[in-house]
This record gives C-alpha cells, sequence and structure tokens, in this order.
C-alpha cells in the first residue's frame, strides 16, 4: 500500500462563502465541490477535460474543475452553477434555456450555462460563430446545440432590453 | 479516478528560488506541476507514476510577457488564453495565436500554459510547430544558474528534451524577426473543436520578387517530436515556386517524417495530408 | 375544440431544477453508511476461468467481495432470454465481461483493489467478424451463433428479376456506435432479509430491472423495487445495461449489508456497455427503365456480440424498415442476429433501422444513377400511397403523401438550384460541395403485436385539491416525458399546466407502462395518459358532481367532494390492441406497426479534397408526425437525433483490437461539438393519427434513420465517390478520392 499523503486545508470563496476545505492536494476540485462542499451541482461527464460538464468559473475563468487539483484552489474565488441564481431570481442565461428549451436531460446543463455566462461577461453580443466557439469545451448529446445558440440568443436579448 | 489519489502529494513552493532549490536538492524527485491539463488527465486515467509535485502555478516570476523591439519574452506560466488576448502576439506572430486558439477549449486555455505544452513534449502538441517556426528560444534555470538554448535542438525524441531533472522553463523567447513574412498554420484534427491533431503544419516564408528568400516549415503529429522540416525547407530556399519545385519538395517533406498508424489516423493519411497541406501553404505564398 | 395547452411549448416540468444545478442525478446522492462498488472485468475476449487472484498489498478483509457463487437464485441478467451471466463463472465470452465486484467505503482504496484482482483465464479461440461467425469458424452461442433470423416475402422475387431493365447491387455496412450519454451509469442498491431489494439509478425501464433484480434473487416481485432517478441522457444505451449494474451493485449490497453505489466512469461505460450493433446489408434491386421498383432482395445481417440481449428485436425493426416507404410488388428480407466475442451490442435509438434505412437509402442513389434518374425522380416514382403495401405487407391506411414533403424539403433546402451550383463550382475548387437527401419511415410503438404483450398500464389520480397525478412507468431522460404527459393530463381535464403532478417512477408506486423505448412514449403510453384522464372526468360526471361545462375551481370542489363520499379517485387504464390490427409472427407479415412518422431529410456538406474532411454546412429536417405536442421539445428531438446522425455518418468510429474498444475516451471516440454541427432546420406536418394523443406518432427515434444516408449521398454527389460504409472518416474517404483518381 502507498504511503498515504497528509490531507492539507484549502481555503476558497465559493459562491461567496469563504469555504474551508479539507482534502488530499491532488484530490480533483470537481469531487472536493460535490463531496465536502456539499454542491452536487458540477457534474463529472468524462474525467478528462472533454465534455465541459464540471464547468466551473475560478477568479472569473472558465475551468473544468475535473482538471484541477484542490491545493491549486488555495485562495480563489470559486463560483458553481448554484451560485448563479439570486436566491429566487433566475439569471437570464437559465430563463432563457427554460424557455427556449435549452436544457434536456440537464446533465451538461450546469457546465453549458455557466460557459454562457462567462462567454456574455466577456462578450455581451457575440456572434452565431462567436457562440459556437465559447461553447466548443461543453459537449451536448441530447440537443444538437441548436436550442442552446437559441437560449443564449435570447438572454442577450433580453439583457440588453434589461440594461 | 483510477489513481490513489492518497499517494500524491503536491506542495506549492512560495517563489521561484524555493522551488529550484527544492529540485536541486531532490533531483528527479519533484516535478513541476502547472496548469494540469495534461498531468491531470494521466492522474485521472491512472497513468501517472510519478508522485511529487511542485505547484509552480501561482510564481509570479513565471509569468507575464515582456516586448523589447528585438524580442516578445513570454514567461512559461503564460497561458493559451494570455496569448490570445496579446494584441502584440496577434500581429506579429499569429500562428501562435492560431495554435493557441486551437487548443482544447476556452476552459483548457485558460489553465494551459506555453511551459507545460513544452515539457509535456508531446508530439501532437499545437503550439511547438509555430514555436519551432518563430525560431523559439528557452531559458532554463536552476539553482546554478540560467541558460538560453534555441528550441531546435532541445527536444531529442520522444518525450526527451535537453532539460535536467533539476531544472524549470522560465521564459520563452521569440525574436521579432517574421513581419513581413507569410504565415500559414493549419491544424487538421478529429473535429472542429477540442481535438487532437492529426496533422499540424506551420510555415513561414520571406517572399521577394517571387523567390522564397527564406523559409521555416515545422510539423506536429508526423514524428516522435514535432518536426522541423529542414530538409524541405532547403528545396524551397532561394527557389522559385513552380509544380516542379513543390512536388520535390513534397517528396522530401515526405521522407523528412514518420507518421504512424494510431486510433486516431494513419501513417498513409498523415503522409498525403502533410504533403497537400505543404502545397497549401505554397499557393498561400504565391497569392 | 380549440386546443390550449397542445401545441404550446410549456417549459420543461423538471427544468428548473436542471438549469439551477438542483436535479439530482444518481451519482449526487449519497444514504448513511454507503459504500462504493467497482467491478473487475476479464481482458480477454474468450476463455476458461482458471483461478481469481488477489494479489497486492490490500487490505482485503475490509472488502465485501462477490462472485458467480455468492448470487441467490439464477446468475443471469434476464431479458429476452436468460443467457447473459450476471457475473462470469466458468467461461468468459468478450473483453470487459464482469467477473468480480469488490465493495468498500474507500473510493480511493477501491481502485488500489481493482488493479490487484488478477482474473487467470485460459484462452480460447475468439471471433470477431459477422463472416467468422456465420462460417461458424468458432461456434460460440447456442449451435450456429444466430440469434435470430428473420425472413420477409411479398410478391414473387424470384420471377421478377426476368422483367426488370436494370439490376443494381451494392454491399453497405455501419460500425459500432456508442450512446455516450453525458451522464455515465451508475446505481445505487439497498438488499436484506428485511426489506428486500431497492435500487436507485439512472436507467429507462424501470420494469426491466425489476424483471431482472426478482429473477436474479429469486424473490417475490414486491419484495424488489426500482425506482428512477433524474437519468443525464439514454438514447436506449440505458434500455437494458442498467439492469446488469443494478443486479451488481444489489448483490455487494446483499452480501455486505450497506448501501452500495457503482458509477461507471467514462473509460468503464464506453467499453463494457452495449453499443448500435454493426450491420452489413446486401442489396440486389431490379427496376424498368422507368424507373420503377420491380423487385428488391435484401440480405440483412447484425453482430450482436456474445450474448443475445435485444438482438432479436433490433433485428425485428431493421428488417420491417429495410425496404423503406416505397411500393414495390415484389420484395424479399432475410436477416439474422449473429453472435461474436464483443461486449453485447444494444439499443441505441433507431434500433435496427438506421442500419437497414443507410443501406437503402444509400442504394437508391446508386440505383437512381444507373437507370439515369435523379434521386429525387427516383424516390418520387416509387412512394408508397394510401391503400398500397409495405414490404411486410402492411396495407398503408392513413394519407400519407411522400411527394409533398419530397417537394417541401427540395424547396426549403434549395435543393436543384444548389445541385446545379456545386457541379459547375466544384470544377473549379479543391472545396468540393454537394446535397442529398434520403426519404424514410419510422414506426412507432413496439412491432406487431408487442404493444399488446406488453399490455401497459397507467394511473391517473385526482386529489382533494383538483390536482391530478399522473402514475407511469415511463421515464424522463431529456426526451420531455413529463411534459407532455403534464400537458395531455391538463389538456384533456381543462386544467392548468401547473396542476399536473407526473409522480417519480417507483415501482413501488408506478404502474408498468412498458419500457420507454421504441418512439412509444408519446403515441402509446400518452393515449393511455389521456385515457385515464378522460375515465376520471367521466367518473366525475357520472357521480353529478360535475357538469360537462366546469371550470379549475368546480373540478377541484368536485374532486374534494367525491373522495369525501367515496374515496379515492383514480383509474387504472390498460392497453387496448385495436382489433383491426393483426400481425403474422410466423411469416412476417401484416400489420407491424399502428403508425408510421414520414421524413425527407436533405444535407449539405462541403468536402475539402486536401484533408477529406467532410462539413454539414445545412441541415432541412422535413416530417410529418401527426401532431406536435411541444413544438420547442419536438424539434429539440429531430435537431438531437440529427446531431447523432451527423456523428454516426462522419465521427464516431468504434476502434476495435481483439474485441474490445480501445478508444474508450472522449478525446478519442469523437462526438460533434458545437463547431461541428449545422443549422439544423426542422419543420413538421400534421395529419393527426386517431389513436395518438391528440393525434400524436412517435417521432424520437425518427431523426437516427435518415440523416446518415442524406450525409453520404450528398458527399456521393460532392466528390463522385462511391460511398458503401460508415461513419465516413478523412481516412477511408481520402482513400476513395485516391482511388478514384487513380
Amino acid at each position: 500500500m502507498p504511503e498515504a499523503a497528509r490531507k492539507i486545508r484549502v481555503q476558497c470563496v465559493i459562491n461567496g462563502r469563504a469555504t474551508t476545505l479539507e482534502t488530499y492536494p491532488m484530490a480533483r476540485l470537481l469531487d472536493v465541490l460535490r463531496e465536502q462542499a456539499g454542491l452536487a451541482g458540477t457534474k463529472e461527464g468524462c474525467g478528462e477535460g472533454e465534455c465541459g460538464a464540471c464547468s466551473i468559473e475560478m477568479d472569473g475563468a472558465l475551468v473544468n474543475s475535473c482538471l484541477v487539483p484542490a491545493l491549486q484552489a488555495e485562495g480563489a474565488k470559486i463560483r458553481t452553477i448554484e451560485g448563479l441564481a439570486d436566491d429566487s431570481r433566475l439569471h437570464a442565461v437559465q430563463q432563457a434555456f427554460l424557455t427556449h428549451g435549452g436544457a434536456q436531460c440537464g446533465i451538461c446543463t450546469p457546465g453549458m450555462i455557466l460557459a454562457a455566462v462567462n462567454l456574455l461577461a466577456r462578450n455581451p453580443h457575440p456572434s452565431e460563430a462567436e457562440i459556437r466557439e465559447g461553447l466548443s469545451g461543453n459537449l451536448c448529446r441530447c440537443t444538437g446545440y441548436t436550442k442552446i445558440f437559441a437560449s443564449i440568443v435570447e438572454a442577450c436579448r433580453d439583457a440588453g432590453k434589461r440594461a | 479516478m483510477r489513481s490513489y489519489v492518497p499517494a500524491y502529494e503536491m506542495e506549492a513552493p512560495r517563489d521561484l528560488s524555493a522551488a529550484l532549490e527544492r529540485m536541486a536538492r531532490e533531483p528527479g524527485v519533484w516535478k513541476p506541476f502547472a496548469g494540469g491539463t495534461d498531468l491531470m488527465v494521466l492522474l485521472e486515467a491512472g497513468k501517472l507514476p510519478h508522485r511529487k509535485f511542485l505547484s509552480i502555478w501561482g510564481l509570479p516570476e513565471l509569468r507575464g510577457i515582456e516586448v523589447i523591439p528585438a524580442h516578445v519574452t513570454l514567461g512559461a506560466l503564460t497561458t493559451y488564453t494570455e496569448l490570445r488576448r496579446h494584441e502584440i502576439i496577434a500581429r506579429e506572430f499569429p500562428l501562435l495565436c492560431q495554435a493557441a486558439a486551437e487548443t482544447g477549449s476556452i476552459a483548457t486555455q485558460n489553465r494551459g500554459t506555453l511551459g507545460g505544452n513544452i515539457v509535456n513534449a508531446s508530439p501532437a502538441a499545437d503550439s511547438p510547430p509555430a514555436l519551432f517556426v518563430y525560431d523559439a528560444e528557452l531559458e532554463l534555470v536552476s539553482t546554478s544558474g540560467a541558460r538560453w538554448v534555441p528550441y531546435h535542438g532541445f527536444w531529442s525524441g520522444y518525450k526527451q528534451m535537453d532539460l535536467r531533472s533539476d531544472e524549470l522553463i522560465r521564459r520563452i523567447r521569440l525574436p521579432r524577426e517574421k513581419t513581413g513574412w507569410k504565415q500559414y498554420y493549419r491544424k487538421v484534427g478529429t473535429r472542429r473543436a477540442q481535438a487532437i491533431s492529426k496533422v499540424c503544419f506551420a510555415g513561414a516564408a520571406r517572399v521577394e520578387a517571387s523567390r522564397i528568400v527564406d523559409v521555416r516549415i515545422a510539423l506536429g503529429s508526423v514524428a516522435p517530436t514535432v518536426v522541423r522540416a529542414v530538409a524541405t525547407e532547403k528545396t524551397l530556399r532561394g527557389e522559385r515556386l513552380s509544380p516542379a519545385i513543390l512536388s520535390a519538395a513534397q517528396e522530401v517533406l515526405a521522407r523528412e517524417i514518420a507518421p504512424i498508424d494510431d486510433m486516431r489516423s494513419t501513417a498513409r493519411y498523415r503522409r498525403r495530408v502533410a504533403q497537400n497541406l505543404l502545397a497549401e501553404f505554397c499557393e498561400a505564398l504565391s497569392a | 375544440m380549440e386546443a390550449h395547452i397542445i401545441g404550446q411549448s410549456v417549459p420543461r416540468k423538471e427544468g428548473r431544477d436542471k438549469v439551477t444545478g438542483h436535479a439530482r442525478y444518481v451519482d449526487d446522492l449519497t444514504f448513511p453508511d454507503m459504500i462504493h462498488g467497482v467491478t473487475v472485468r476479464s481482458s480477454v475476449a474468450r476463455g476458461r476461468v482458471r483461478g481469481i487472484h488477489f494479489e497486492g498489498e490490500i487490505p482485503w478483509k475490509e472488502f465485501t467481495i462477490v462472485t458467480a457463487k455468492d448470487i441467490p437464485s439464477k446468475n443471469c441478467v434476464a431479458l429476452l432470454i436468460e443467457d447473459q451471466p450476471c457475473l462470469a463463472d466458468e467461461f468468459v465470452n468478450h473483453t470487459e465481461e464482469p467477473v468480480v465486484l469488490l465493495a468498500h467505503p474507500d473510493k480511493y482504496l477501491l481502485e488500489e483493489a481493482r488493479r490487484a484482482v488478477r482474473i487467470e483465464v485460459e484462452p480460447l479461440p475468439a471471433i470477431f467478424t459477422i463472416d467468422d461467425s456465420l462460417a461458424k469458424k468458432q461456434v460460440i452461442w447456442g449451435d450456429d451463433n444466430i440469434f435470430k433470423s428473420f425472413r420477409v416475402e411479398k410478391g414473387d422475387v424470384d420471377s421478377a428479376w426476368v422483367k426488370a431493365d436494370f439490376i443494381v447491387e451494392g454491399q453497405y455496412e455501419t460500425g459500432a456506435q456508442e450512446q455516450l450519454y453525458i451522464e455515465p451509469q451508475g446505481m445505487i442498491a439497498r438488499a436484506n432479509l428485511k426489506e428486500g431489494v431497492t435500487v436507485w439509478g439512472s436507467l429507462q425501464c424501470p420494469y426491466y430491472v425489476h424483471k431482472a433484480l426478482v429473477r436474479l434473487f429469486g424473490f417475490p416481485k414486491e419484495r424488489v423495487r426500482v425506482v428512477q432517478t433524474e437519468t443525464g441522457g439514454g438514447f436506449g444505451g440505458k434500455e437494458e445495461y442498467p439492469s446488469m449494474i443494478a443486479c451488481h451493485a444489489a448483490l455487494l449490497a446483499w452480501k455486505s449489508g450497506k448501501p452500495v453505489k457503482i458509477i461507471y466512469d467514462r473509460a468503464e461505460d464506453m467499453a463494457a456497455t452495449t453499443k448500435r450493433h454493426p450491420s452489413r446489408t446486401r442489396h440486389r434491386t431490379g427496376v424498368t427503365r422507368d424507373g420503377k421498383l420491380l423487385a428488391m432482395e435484401i440480405d440483412f445481417t447484425l453482430d450482436g456480440g456474445a450474448y443475445e440481449t435485444l438482438s432479436p428485436v433490433v433485428l425485428s425493426r431493421g428488417t420491417i424498415h429495410a425496404a423503406g416507404p416505397y411500393n414495390c410488388p415484389n420484395v424479399r428480407v432475410r436477416s439474422r442476429a449473429v453472435a461474436t466475442n464483443a461486449p453485447p451490442h444494444g439499443a441505441f435509438r433507431g434500433f435496427g433501422a438506421p442500419q437497414s434505412v443507410f443501406a437503402l437509402e444509400r442504394h437508391l442513389d446508386r440505383v437512381a444513377s444507373a437507370v439515369g434518374l435523379a434521386p429525387e425522380e427516383l424516390r418520387r416514382r416509387n412512394f408508397i400511397r394510401e391503400g398500397q403495401t409495405l414490404a411486410v405487407s402492411q396495407v398503408i391506411h392513413e394519407k400519407v403523401d411522400m411527394g409533398q414533403l419530397l417537394d417541401r424539403a427540395l424547396n426549403l433546402s434549395g435543393y436543384h438550384a444548389k445541385r446545379k451550383r456545386f457541379q459547375e463550382e466544384n470544377l473549379r475548387s479543391a472545396i468540393k460541395r454537394g446535397i442529398g437527401l434520403a426519404s424514410f419511415l419510422h414506426g412507432a410503438g413496439f412491432t406487431g403485436s408487442g404493444e399488446e404483450y406488453l399490455a401497459s398500464e397507467v394511473v391517473l389520480e385526482a386529489t382533494r385539491e383538483g390536482r391530478a397525478r399522473v402514475l407511469a412507468g415511463s421515464t424522463e431522460m431529456g426526451q420531455g416525458t413529463n411534459t407532455i404527459f403534464a400537458q395531455i393530463a391538463a389538456e384533456t381535464l381543462g386544467l392548468e399546466y401547473e396542476q399536473i403532478e407526473i409522480l417519480q417512477p417507483d415501482t413501488a408506486v408506478v404502474p408498468n407502462s412498458g419500457p420507454t423505448v421504441a418512439s412509444r412514449t408519446a403515441m402509446i403510453v400518452g393515449k393511455l395518459v389521456e385515457s385515464a384522464a378522460r375515465a376520471v372526468q367521466q367518473t366525475l360526471f357520472k357521480s353529478g358532481l360535475l357538469k360537462s361545462d366546469y371550470s379549475a375551481k368546480d373540478f377541484a370542489d368536485a374532486c374534494g367532494r367525491y373522495i369525501d363520499k367515496f374515496g379515492a379517485l383514480q383509474s387504472l387504464v390498460k392497453y387496448e390492441h385495436p382489433p383491426d390490427l393483426h400481425w403474422d409472427d410466423e411469416n412476417y407479415r401484416g400489420d407491424a406497426y399502428g403508425a408510421y412518422a414520414w421524413a425527407v431529410y436533405v444535407a449539405e456538406v462541403s468536402v475539402d479534397t486536401r484533408t477529406a474532411e467532410v462539413r454539414v454546412e445545412d441541415f432541412v429536417a422535413v416530417q410529418e408526425v401527426g401532431k406536435v405536442i411541444n413544438p420547442v421539445l419536438a424539434a429539440g428531438q429531430i435537431e438531437g437525433g440529427v446531431a447523432q446522425g451527423i456523428g454516426f455518418a462522419l465521427y464516431e468510429n468504434v476502434v476495435w483490437q481483439e474485441g474490445r474498444m480501445v478508444n474508450g475516451q472522449m478525446t478519442n471516440y469523437i462526438m460533434p461539438t458545437s463547431m461541428d454541427v449545422p443549422p439544423i432546420r426542422v419543420f413538421f406536418e400534421e395529419i393527426p393519427y386517431a389513436r395518438g394523443p391528440a393525434g400524436a406518432k412517435g417521432i424520437g427515434e425518427l431523426p437516427l434513420d435518415g440523416t446518415a444516408p442524406a450525409i453520404a449521398n450528398a458527399i456521393a454527389h460532392a466528390t463522385g465517390v462511391d460511398i458503401l460504409r460508415i461513419p465516413v472518416t478523412p481516412e477511408s474517404l481520402l482513400s476513395l478520392l485516391e482511388s478514384m483518381h487513380a
């Protein structure tokens, strides 16, 4: 049996809340979020950084949490899908997904919504090509992406109206 | 998760000196770990035999992009996202920008680093062909000091590099010499995004009065390392492009690369497409 | 009466939970005392198990270890038959076959342990191809490796050849395809003498799992309970395989006395679970010089893998769909599903039809070419009409106008202008463009007497507050089951969508509505929902507590009073097979399906001849579906199905080595990303089907049938290359382009 490393304590902010995680240094951030922080909204689809179901925002950047070792979350500001809605008020992208069929089975949806929110934060009025590129790291097997694009286009339009 | 995660150690040295000291004290025991986009995939698959890692992700000495008249110098931890967003890189080193844009996905680009990509030394890596074309130089540092080496020559074989076990890449330097050169990059992957390359071609040439005064060509995924196609370059250098010259260059290229059959593609496909991309490159030069 | 909810794109019932990350999939659940389980599998395709060795420095005493000897009743995963072991005992017949199960509280240690189990197998010669199986190079199943065979005869094929002006032959092949639901498979089980067996998991068919557990444990039905958790995609991949995992988790739970969770990682899921059956189809077709079909002889073979699982049914559907929506007086279809030493192949959306329809639609383009007709013209001259018969001699009683669907699709895609323009532009360009079509049908529901055999049931219950609860065994996996059932119930009862509750499928609570497969959920089960709602309504009318012209408040009042007076207000409705549908199972002829959806798809592609990469540039999907219950959901089904069809045609290549899938990672098994699919343009027509709810027919599998052949035909148009096999990888296309130019 290989000798076990010591567990470490990682201090970070998750969805606005200061959190201390106690875990192995190279445990996947995905597992730590799901099992320790009680945030099961972030999903594992492939364990190799291909499907994007595990996407989160780390210091404002979209990352695959299955590829981040827990130690590197030290001092990070993390946002998961659970941190998106403002109490009972859904984010524009979430609402658009509901109205326009952006979610079918829903397993890719948390990652997909975060990728969309992240895209819109960088580029509030993306072209269709830019939307496609912005989401190209998030695989969806159910929708063929069509209604995901439609949802995002709609969310931009709504955001424009609200602004 | 196929690895026994509790057996893996990782520490975050407080600065570059501390990291180098550790690596010097126990050579080969501690390996640097940057953004993890390659190493974590191996960990997940149960294919990461090494157990002790130094997280260098936070080290400021390894970040930053410096621009002076002669060079652009990139910290080893420059991410693909940072490359894509940098105005000078986009303008003067478009092939590197394009390579970065075609690497993985946005999420991978936010965490993947140029230094990590070089040290991972995958023959299918997307940036190295551009780095070869730009005559990149690497700064390797250890407790014994720093040395600059040309990237061409650094990579000697499959996963073999002129990098000691106590050394880290600190910077990558790109001479600003290719402005005015015609540049071409094409990655042929398994699909349009998030694709491992089957063939990758980077080329740049200085063309004066229809003559190829100078040229650089590098290819990925067609040999155990990314290949700087020096023999092919020689066939083209000084010549006026013609169907005969192209044909000759394609023949030399076919012998200069050593593509294989693997689960993604075939040697035959890779060889033929490499030749076709060379033709497309030459077409671009004539335009 | 004007529908007020049917036909509306009401938001998905469970949508809010899905977009907020609160939907609970199996891996999101934990139970007190729960431990984890893993499966140790054979790395040899065929052999005799000589021993199981527990090596390494693992504290084995801490582990729960299960082998075939621990199985209480019968060592099988019961499905159509009982040939597939739950755990291999004396022999293994495919790589990845499960042999040993381990459980432990520590997930990481469990993986170490999995690596430390050595299964000693004395190899036996294995077979991996249809040819080797047919030749009986090794007999690995039954007497002759044949799981099932069919023979369909219409007219007199043998005498018809002599009348044909042209006879065209061809052989077409399709590869295995992995369902690749983004949520890998998983189960949690609790099993003990006191409670019996309960499993929670990602699945499509709770009662299939129930049946398998009953057989494995030998318990009475009431002691086994199956609960479906939110399921992240199925596409058929979670039709039969979940029974295997449920059995495994239950065995570990039984032996350990603790709840056990088994979650497959992607690599295990890809290598070990079912895939679409690889196929080979041979066509021989006789036509007149006017392009009229005179004779079709079709030979259709599927590779079923090592055990029977659902191969007979996949073969059945593929066989019945093999001759398409055409009127041909003489047809023979001979088909068989054969055994090889691969992990068993299984259900995947389309279920045999994508394979046989690919062959047919690609073949017809070649037939058109031989006769000198345009591909669309050949189709047009042979489309079946009301009153004519399909290959299985089913008389078409529905109004069908394939010619009009064809016109619409050609129009919407700009087909004629593009066909002409591309032919000219291709001469001057390294990028060749092409446009191609496929015309097809897809039967909804179980074949022939299948629905009668299933005898599906639905319960609708009204509450005191005037809400309605639908109890059905049909599962939601993204296709919209919950939503459309609620719409149907709301419409029928005159209530609001929000007043309808769809219960989580739990075999302790809901009846058996049959499996969630075969494009049957809207058409067959939805109809039962409608009937159950109507029955409850009738009960209230008959009681005098409700008048026909009622408001939601009247309904609530009536429910309250009825329940006070008489007790529960509910209706159980059972499927009734239409008396005018007759199917002859022995001769394989008659009314195969109650209804068909009809479609014409057009694909536009560009081929870069320098790299042989194919891009789908535009896609038009026109289909007649009876009634669109929810436009956003219905379009979503077609769009998603077309994307899977694009994968089937161009990208999804299973690489086999000695019977094992070696590219079982998402990096190496390629499904389309958002940058690989074109705008998918979907158009519906509606000719209501009297027996469907609000006239709806089934549509779930339809898009998988026509997408790949439309793309293959477009590639052939673009390049002149004869496409006979999918996936059309750039490697294969480059070879074909080179041979063509040689």
